[in-house]
């Protein structure tokens, strides 16, 4: 279990515990964090479960899947620290993990 | 005035198989579709990628998956009208009558909402300022490549369209290409043609950058890129051309009045109508306990919201359960003569 703290655009806080093996996009749905959309589900298929992590975490980690750029090009303004939150699963790891979300989605 | 029996609002294969199953009960359906092609998701995602999940068929395209039940319908000569969106929707006594974005009118019984997640709509540049632009001199999509001669156009993405175009353009305009990151996610033979190009200094490419600002103001005079690194430059353009995918909105469908769970449509699951009688949500538009976003859950809702609408088509006649196996008038409606 990770302790996972999702930073929306106007600065308010959420911070909850996600179980090992979630996604943190996952973890935001189940506890209804405005600010996550995840149209596709979890398909990368889709680019509306985007997140910005800051470098001291995003280095941390898990590597990007194959794809996941392609569908951050077309995210709603993507930069160096984007992710998409469907990709990062949860372990033990991420305790502490920081996300921040964007202005929209879509 | 188009009058039908239903109207079906997306192509995507839910839709098509819903056409599908009118025909099969007698009812006539029309379609309007966003796209100017048929297919939904499955040809504007992913054309070319494998499914490994419709019953019976071990592994298929996108794209066959839609020939295939574009192949299925034809014998109900459905009319499609693409490139098109519904807008409103009235009631007016026992039909609700409905009007698309190009002024098309509908008269029918029921509405089958087959839309995804939405209509697809170009993706626009985040920055406010584009919008008193759009349309002049900022574009998301092009009809005429006429316009762009002997001028700069600034291209930013890095999918097959701007890749295509940055090819396209670069033999009657000055083209920059704008992308956020070194690699390029379109057909690797457009990215070599495109790094050719480029050092044969017909394009330029720009790469790590992002649109920060327009200078301008009737017309674009320049405008102002940043790098990842924090560095900015101003370069000069008459054309800004942004392709970043596509979005999904739910579009003119909120205002329908229906019940809404965050971006999809509540509907029951007996078959598949919403809290307005006479409209019906299937696919991944709709929701309800253990609502699963597959292609085949689809087809289920498109077989029971087809049958939802008969009572409302033909109030007076009973629907009989037929198997397409046996059923002389099945038979007939998709047009099948036996030899015997």
């Amino acid at each position: 279990m990770a302790k996972i703290k999702y930073i929306e655009h106007n600065g308010k806080e959420h911070e909850i515990d996600v179980a090992n093996g979630f996604s943190v996009m996952e973890g935001a749905v189940q506890k209804d964090i405005p600010g996550i959309d995840a149209d596709c589900g979890g398909g990368m298929a889709c680019a509306t479960c985007h997140v910005y992590v800051k470098e001291d975490w995003f280095n941390k980690l898990p590597e990007k899947a194959e794809g996941e750029d392609d569908m951050l090009d077309q995210a709603y303004q993507p930069s160096p620290s984007s992710r998409l939150s469907c990709q990062i699963t949860v372990s033990d790891k991420l305790n502490g993990l920081v996300v921040h979300l964007p202005e929209k989605q879509v | 005035m188009i009058d039908t029996d239903v109207l079906i609002v997306g192509a995507g294969p839910t839709g098509l198989f819903c056409a599908h199953q009118l025909g099969i009960i007698g009812l006539k359906c029309e379609i309007v579709d966003n796209l100017d092609k048929l297919g939904g998701q499955c040809i504007e995602l992913y054309p070319d990628k494998p499914i490994y999940d419709i019953p019976a068929i071990p592994e298929c395209t996108g794209e066959e998956l839609t020939n295939n039940l574009i192949e299925q319908i034809k014998p109900f000569k459905t009319n499609f009208h693409l490139s098109d969106r519904v807008e409103e929707v009235k009631k007016e006594k026992n039909k609700w009558l409905v009007k698309t974005n190009k002024g098309k009118e509908f008269k029918v019984s029921s509405i089958i909402i087959a839309g995804g997640v939405g209509s697809f709509e170009p993706r626009k540049f985040p920055l406010k300022e584009c919008e008193k632009f759009e349309e002049k001199s900022v574009l998301y999509s092009i009809k005429d490549k006429n316009i762009f001669y002997n001028k700069t156009v600034s291209i930013f993405g890095g999918g097959d369209s701007a890749l295509d175009w940055a090819i396209e353009l670069s033999a009657i305009s000055k083209v920059q290409l704008i992308h956020r990151r070194d690699e390029f996610r379109g057909a690797q033979a457009s990215v070599n043609k495109v790094k050719e190009l480029n050092k044969e200094g017909k394009i330029e490419l720009l790469t790590k950058y992002h649109l920060s600002s327009i200078n301008g103001d009737k017309k674009i005079e320049s405008i102002n890129i940043k790098h990842d690194d924090g560095g900015s430059k101003n370069i000069e353009t008459d054309y800004l051309l942004g392709f970043f995918g596509l979005i999904m909105q739910l579009g003119p469908i909120t205002n329908w009045k229906l019940n809404l769970d965050k971006k999809h449509i509540s509907v029951n699951t007996e078959n598949f109508e919403t809290n307005q009688k006479g409209i019906f949500a299937i696919g991944d538009i709709c929701t309800y306990t253990g609502k699963l976003k597959l292609i085949l859950s689809g087809f289920h809702e498109a077989a029971l919201a087809a049958r939802g609408c008969f009572k409302y088509a033909k109030p007076d006649e009973k629907l009989r359960f037929e198997f397409t196996t046996t059923s002389k008038s099945v038979h007939s409606r998709l047009g099948i003569k036996k030899d015997d």
